[in-house]
């Protein structure tokens, strides 16, 4: 117990003077070196390491190779440009690839609506607890032991074979649709989240006031629902579209012959030894997801990220 | 009550699992009523008013609509709207989009909706608000946009779930004089759930206290404030100091279980007026209010009692520790069931 007669009440003293609270203590009193102290890490993150390596790889872009002894030559030039953007070849894979991003995000946006539907409004806590789980767990198995075992359900005679048969159809085995599946399977997690977190977010009053006011379900989902959840289904296709984009390992492993511009890129720093063609590519999706950011970003739909 | 009642609860029952929240409820709703339902929460009332807009479906019981059972109709098919606590107003909507909600999904064309949803905004005071959104409107303002959103439909019945609950006092009270007189012109059934006893009282022709998923008490205001029928409406409808039929016996002399308003009981100095029960007590604590003074008076019977005394202009100075006599007319107790 202090003695202090001004504070007779007062059963605690202030803890002691240290170096370790003189430092934060300073820290309270300066905004800016507080700042500065916390931005330092990530911003050496981001401007360094980050982007400098993708500035590195749009430089490599302008280089070109020795035919003869495949080592890189120094020498500015378009020609790797010239020929992405000229030859039919890489013309077709990136339509290839653009519609293989299509058409995995619209699977995967109609397959997590009504999963994120039940998640957000249907099932009771444990239920949504379960689902979330369920959700999340394939996060936590390795992208390559997931695509191995789409490869053994696409096999022939493999379960989806087996269980198509048993309506006269056959599994497409390994090929563009092959790889679309596997992708839209690998991707879904990653749609089925923004979505459900955009449903919890509507209140459940807003349902019943639309329904209260003469609406049927369709035109609730239509009027109330979609428009309040957009940004979350442009911020799960964001994941979707650009994973689908640049991803060649999948299709390495189901997509049979199917050529993306993942695998080209693949095949030109491995096997072609071309690495300022690989790195001019590699600028193709880049370049496509810089479109598509753009014209989300107006949506608000980055926020939702 | 004659002719056919607006709503019609019959054996009314909900469970939630185990929990019975609502516990077959019977009521009769006359057309054109300011209705209440007063209640603590978790009382059913916002169950039962959930039912009657069709958001729940009861475990058993029917919800009859101006003598059509509506029990198994979606609320889309229901002819009542509902003012939500929340306002539940669309955020991705301009006000007057909101408002015409109703309009646009039974098919009204853009230009007739657009000029009932101004008609709607003016009958509640927002003329020129139509192109703001709810976001840049203030609380008693949404609220508004709420009711006018619910009304521009022309429901036969309007259920408010705790309207003004998040409303500051004064606005409060502004809009209180408001949906009554809207009620008035309008003639409609207004059936309102609150947990403000001071609220129910104001704007209700009739009042049904629930407790524990049940109605314990049905009446006018008056009626329900007057007479309590049972010890908790006696202490939630205002305050009261109940007795026991024991206490009643020995303090009052009177026979049964009563409740007594404090505004119902004297201080007096020197003699008490013929006919009135006097007692004497010790003050324990005096609780200035401004207009009155609350006086918390322990009666020398072991009773404690609440006294409200008018700071009016005789001057009265009443402070802790005095003794006091205490002067109850017996016309004032009420009898408990």
């Amino acid at each position: 117990m202090p003695t202090d007669v001004t504070s007779p009440v007062r059963v605690t003293e202030l803890p002691r003077q240290s170096v370790a609270r003189r430092g934060s203590a300073y820290l309270y009193r300066h905004a800016k070196v507080r700042l500065a102290l916390l931005l330092s890490a990530p911003l050496f993150w981001l401007g360094f390491v980050y982007i400098a390596a993708l500035v590195a790889l749009l430089i490599t872009a302008f280089w070109s190779v020795d035919s003869f002894t495949g080592d890189i030559l120094i020498e500015w030039n378009f020609d790797n440009v010239t020929t992405i953007l000229t030859e039919s070849v890489y013309q077709a894979v990136t339509l290839r690839t653009l519609g293989a991003a299509a058409l995995v995000t619209i699977i995967d946006i109609a397959l997590a609506l009504p999963i994120a539907f039940v998640m957000a409004k249907v099932a009771n806590k444990s239920v949504q607890r379960a689902l979330v789980i369920a959700i999340l767990m394939p996060l936590w198995a390795s992208y390559l032991v997931k695509a191995y075992a789409w490869r053994n359900v696409l096999a022939e005679d493999g379960v989806l074979d087996w269980t198509l048969g048993l309506v006269g159809g056959n599994s497409p085995g390994y090929g563009f649709e092959g790889a679309i599946l596997t992708l839209s399977y690998l991707w879904l997690p990653y749609v089925i989240l923004p979505i459900y977190t955009a449903l919890e977010r509507v209140p459940d009053s807003l349902l019943d006031a639309s329904s209260d006011l003469g609406a049927r379900t369709w035109t609730t989902f239509r009027t109330v629902i979609m428009p309040l959840i957009t940004p979350g289904i442009i911020a799960g296709s964001i994941f979707s579209f650009s994973l689908t984009l640049g991803d060649y390992i999948a299709v390495k492993i189901v997509g049979g012959a199917t050529q993306t511009l993942g695998t080209l890129v693949y095949t030109n720093v491995g096997t072609a030894n071309n690495l300022p063609l690989a790195a001019a590519i590699a600028f193709i999706p880049i370049a496509i997801i810089f479109i598509y950011l753009g014209a989300v970003r107006r949506t608000g739909a980055l926020s939702n990220l | 009550m004659s002719g056919t009642p607006a709503i019609r609860l019959t054996g009314l029952t909900k469970s939630f699992g185990s929990v019975t929240a609502v516990d077959g409820v019977n009521l009769d709703i006359a057309p054109g009523e300011f209705f209440s339902m007063l209640g603590p929460s978790g009382s059913g009332k916002t169950t039962v008013l959930r039912m009657i807009a069709g958001f729940e479906q009861p475990t058993s019981g029917t919800v009859e609509l101006f003598g059509k059972d509506v029990t198994a109709d979606p609320p889309f098919d229901r002819d009542v709207n509902t003012v939500f606590q929340d306002y539940a107003l669309f955020p991705h909507m301009s006000v007057l989009d909101n408002v015409a909600f109703g309009l646009r999904v039974r098919g009204v064309g853009a230009k007739e909706r657009a000029a009932t949803a101004r008609d709607a905004l003016a009958l509640v005071r927002l003329e020129g608000y139509g192109d703001r959104t709810p976001q840049q409107l203030s609380g008693g303002q949404r609220q508004r946009v709420a009711l006018a959103r619910a009304l521009v439909v022309e429901p036969k019945v309007l259920l408010l779930d705790e309207p003004l609950g998040a409303l500051d006092l004064k606005l409060r009270e502004q809009m209180q004089v408001e949906l009554k007189d809207i009620q008035r012109r309008l003639g409609i059934t207004f059936i309102f759930v609150t947990h403000d006893q001071e609220e129910a009282l104001t704007l209700s022709d009739r009042i049904a206290v629930f407790n524990e998923g049940n109605i314990v008490q049905l009446g006018s205001a008056e009626d329900v404030y007057r007479h309590p029928a049972t010890p908790f409406v006696a202490n939630f409808v205002g305050s009261s100091t109940v007795f026991t039929a024991e206490e009643a016996k020995a303090i009052l002399g009177t026979k049964g279980a009563c409740s007594l308003r404090p505004e119902h009981i004297d201080i007096v100095r020197g003699k008490a007026p013929a006919g009135t029960i006097s007692l004497k007590g010790t003050v324990f604590e005096t609780i200035f209010l401004g207009a009155s003074t609350r006086v918390i008076v322990d009666l020398d019977g072991g009773k404690r009692v609440a006294v409200l005394e008018q700071n009016d202009m005789s001057t009265k100075e009443t402070h802790r520790g005095d003794t006091v006599t205490v002067a109850i007319h017996p016309q004032f107790l009420s009898t408990l069931a």
